[in-house]
């Protein structure tokens, strides 16, 4: 009789741990498993941890704090897995999450990787939230699923193009892309907007985001003479860029995107970096309502913020924000409560409009001084 | 005017660097065979390692001449890499030398993402500025600029390819290599210790890799544990197009892609009227590769028809 019992629980546990997709329980109460995907090898690997640590740090301290779900003491788990900011490797990873049953999404970082990816989100009705993808194209398929903490590239485009015309006072304008999907959107739109305030592009160039020599662009870019460079890219790409064109003795002052805005850029430029101007979505750490407080708990722990840690760490809040008021892990049954988001984070009010957008994003432009990024004035963008 | 002198200092620099990593790629094929496809991978560690070492001198003794920090940098940079060539050679090529052709190149391949990994853990995934030691000096040429580290490469990648080609003509060694080149066997019936020429090989592939790497940092300003995998693409791509196998087809064929990736980048939009921009950049190196192959399979100086038996 006992054999026969012992028999029986071996059945039953076996069938447990054969449903990885079913809720699991742990000592401690329900786990919920929350996925995060972002690039942890290759060259933007800096970037991709530091959105995983933003996300682990909102993780820990929610579980610390305890979460109760439809009357039941839930646990969370990051699952975090590496896209290699490769738009081919997230769809494999976006659905390798899925298929772990995640409840939600905090990814991915590059908007190459999050565009193709949100596609099998919405597919499996799992919630998403970038912490960094500023691509027009992510909101615009009109997935329900597809959320960012972020300003997008028309808003930040927007604001940088009228910047470099209106107070740089910079004519002729010189614009180079890494050709992703980041890159080349926030290009686009600062295109149009130097043209929309009577600048002109003198020059469109193009690079990867794996390379690191761009003297043959740069000196074609020369013989153009233009006030200003415009690079859509990365910091890895920016550093020898800006290196590259006080070696051939370009003046024209450089401009950058939040891809630009990072202290691994200065780090590699070094006292080339001196002067180069770039913008970031949102307001300065230190002028973050929760700032401060943000970067002393972040950096105990995980060391120097690369940059986009904090809107990865928000929007962790913001998903279980809903979860809480939905009463529900289920993303069939929590995912209404997303649109209805009015959450005060450490970067800001956070509030999405109808395509799950940031609403009325703000802008910060920043300029590197003494080998620092020092703040120089933080737009609203029109929205 | 000044803008094309730009473009063809900037395609000889380049070039040099994909010219050197080329002769590493070239050597080892043209005695095993084998593409050594791990050969990216040892420029990598060939700068990673110095600048691992000019890092710490820069803190340790900041007031050193740049010249002489870079020099400890390369003084270590290249024993170590030539002990790392000699190591794969031995642990992963050796071994396999009898086996299907197919063998060896899974394990090179196997070799570059084990030392891409090595590298990752030991000097993270960062990243890696390279401190500014150097002079800074730029030099105005008939309205182009010229730079003291280009100015270095350009001299350096000189006279180490005019050593090499000395070394292989005129040295007991250079013949031994030669001999192995054309028939293993019948070289080691010679008395030539095929092993020891093998091994030979691929230490100076590995020092000339060492160099190249310390080159490219210092030219770009950074180092990164995935730097090699491009570098090794593209000068593997150069010693396809020089002839693979053959020294100075490595040489021309490095100068030649980076020239055409200056020129094609520098002026592919102004010749099509902006139809195609620098974005086909590579687009073109490769077409260039492909219409070269067409015409003369075995690349621009390769050897025509067999000459192996």
């Amino acid at each position: 009789m006992t054999v026969h019992k012992l028999a029986w629980v071996m059945v039953a546990a076996a069938m447990v741990a054969g449903c990885g997709d079913k809720p699991q329980q742990n000592g401690d109460g329900q786990v919920v498993k929350i996925g995060q995907a972002s690039p942890l090898t290759g060259p933007q690997a800096h970037l991709g941890k530091d959105n995983e640590n933003g996300a682990r740090l909102a993780l820990d301290e929610i579980n610390a704090a305890g979460l109760t779900l439809g009357g039941k003491k839930v646990v969370l788990e990051l699952e975090s897995e590496d896209d290699a900011a490769d738009p081919k490797t997230a769809t494999t990873v976006a659905q390798k999450l899925v298929d772990e049953g995640v409840a939600g999404v905090i990814g991915h970082l590059n908007s190459g990787a999050t565009i193709p990816a949100s596609k099998i989100y919405s597919d499996n009705g799992i919630p998403q939230i970038s912490p960094s993808a500023t691509a027009v194209a992510y909101t615009a398929s009109g997935f329900k699923t597809a959320f960012r903490v972020m300003t997008n590239d028309a808003q930040q485009g927007s604001v940088l193009g009228n910047f470099a015309v209106t107070k740089l006072g910079a004519k002729r304008i010189a614009i180079i892309d890494d050709r992703t999907a980041y890159g080349q959107g926030l290009a686009d739109e600062v295109e149009k907007a130097v043209k929309a305030a009577g600048g002109e592009v003198v020059a469109r160039e193009y690079t990867s985001d794996r390379s690191t020599d761009f003297m043959a662009i740069l000196t074609s870019i020369k013989g153009k003479a233009p006030d200003l460079v415009f690079f859509g890219g990365m910091d890895p790409q920016a550093a020898p860029m800006i290196k590259q064109m006080k070696q051939l003795g370009i003046r024209a002052k450089f401009l950058g995107g939040d891809g630009v805005q990072t202290p691994t850029f200065i780090q590699l430029a070094g006292a080339d970096a001196e002067g180069a101007l770039a913008s970031n979505p949102g307001l300065p750490l230190d002028s973050m309502p929760g700032g401060s407080a943000f970067k002393a708990k972040f950096e105990a722990k995980y060391g120097q913020i690369q940059n986009y840690a904090p809107y990865a760490y928000d929007a962790m809040h913001v998903l279980v924000d809903a979860m809480k008021r939905a009463d529900s892990s289920d993303p069939a049954t929590y995912l209404a409560e997303l649109p209805k988001t009015d959450y005060r984070g450490v970067t800001g009010h956070i509030r999405f409009d109808a395509k799950g957008d940031l609403a009325g994003g703000a802008v910060t432009l920043y300029q590197v001084k003494d080998g620092k990024w020092q703040t120089l004035e933080t737009v609203q963008s029109g929205k | 005017m000044d803008i094309f002198l730009q473009q063809l200092i900037n395609g000889l620099v380049l070039g040099s660097v994909y010219a050197l990593v080329a002769l590493g790629y070239t050597m080892v094929y043209g005695i095993l065979e084998l593409i050594n496809f791990a050969h990216g991978e040892i420029t990598m560690m060939g700068a990673m390692v110095a600048l691992a070492v000019i890092g710490a001198l820069a803190l340790a003794a900041p007031g050193l001449p740049g010249v002489l920090v870079l020099g400890a940098g390369l003084v270590v940079a290249i024993p170590v890499c030539v002990a790392l060539g000699l190591l794969i050679e031995r642990v992963a090529y050796r071994p396999l030398r009898h086996a299907p052709r197919l063998a060896p190149l899974i394990t090179a391949i196997g070799v570059s993402i084990i030392l891409q990994n090595v590298a990752m853990l030991i000097w993270g995934k960062q990243y890696i500025p390279f401190p500014a030691v150097l002079p800074q000096g730029r030099h105005a040429l008939y309205g182009a600029a010229i730079t003291d580290v280009q100015i270095a490469i350009l001299l350096l990648a000189a006279s180490i390819m005019l050593m090499l080609i000395l070394v292989v003509q005129k040295t007991r060694l250079g013949r031994a290599m030669r001999a192995t080149a054309q028939s293993r066997q019948v070289a080691s019936l010679m008395g030539v210790d095929v092993n020891r020429v093998i091994a030979a090989t691929f230490a100076i592939g590995s020092a000339l890799a060492a160099v190249a790497g310390v080159m490219v940092s210092a030219y770009y300003g950074l180092a990164h544990y995935y730097m090699g995998f491009l570098l090794g693409l593209k000068a593997f791509s150069a010693a396809v197009l020089g002839g693979i196998g053959n020294l100075g087809g490595a040489m021309l064929g490095g100068l030649l892609l980076g020239l055409i990736e200056s020129f094609g980048a520098g002026y592919i939009g102004d010749l099509t009227g902006g139809f195609l921009g620098s974005n086909y950049q590579d687009v073109f190196a490769f077409f260039v590769l492909i219409a070269v192959l067409v015409f003369r399979p075995s690349g621009l100086l390769g050897a025509r028809g067999v000459e192996r038996a």
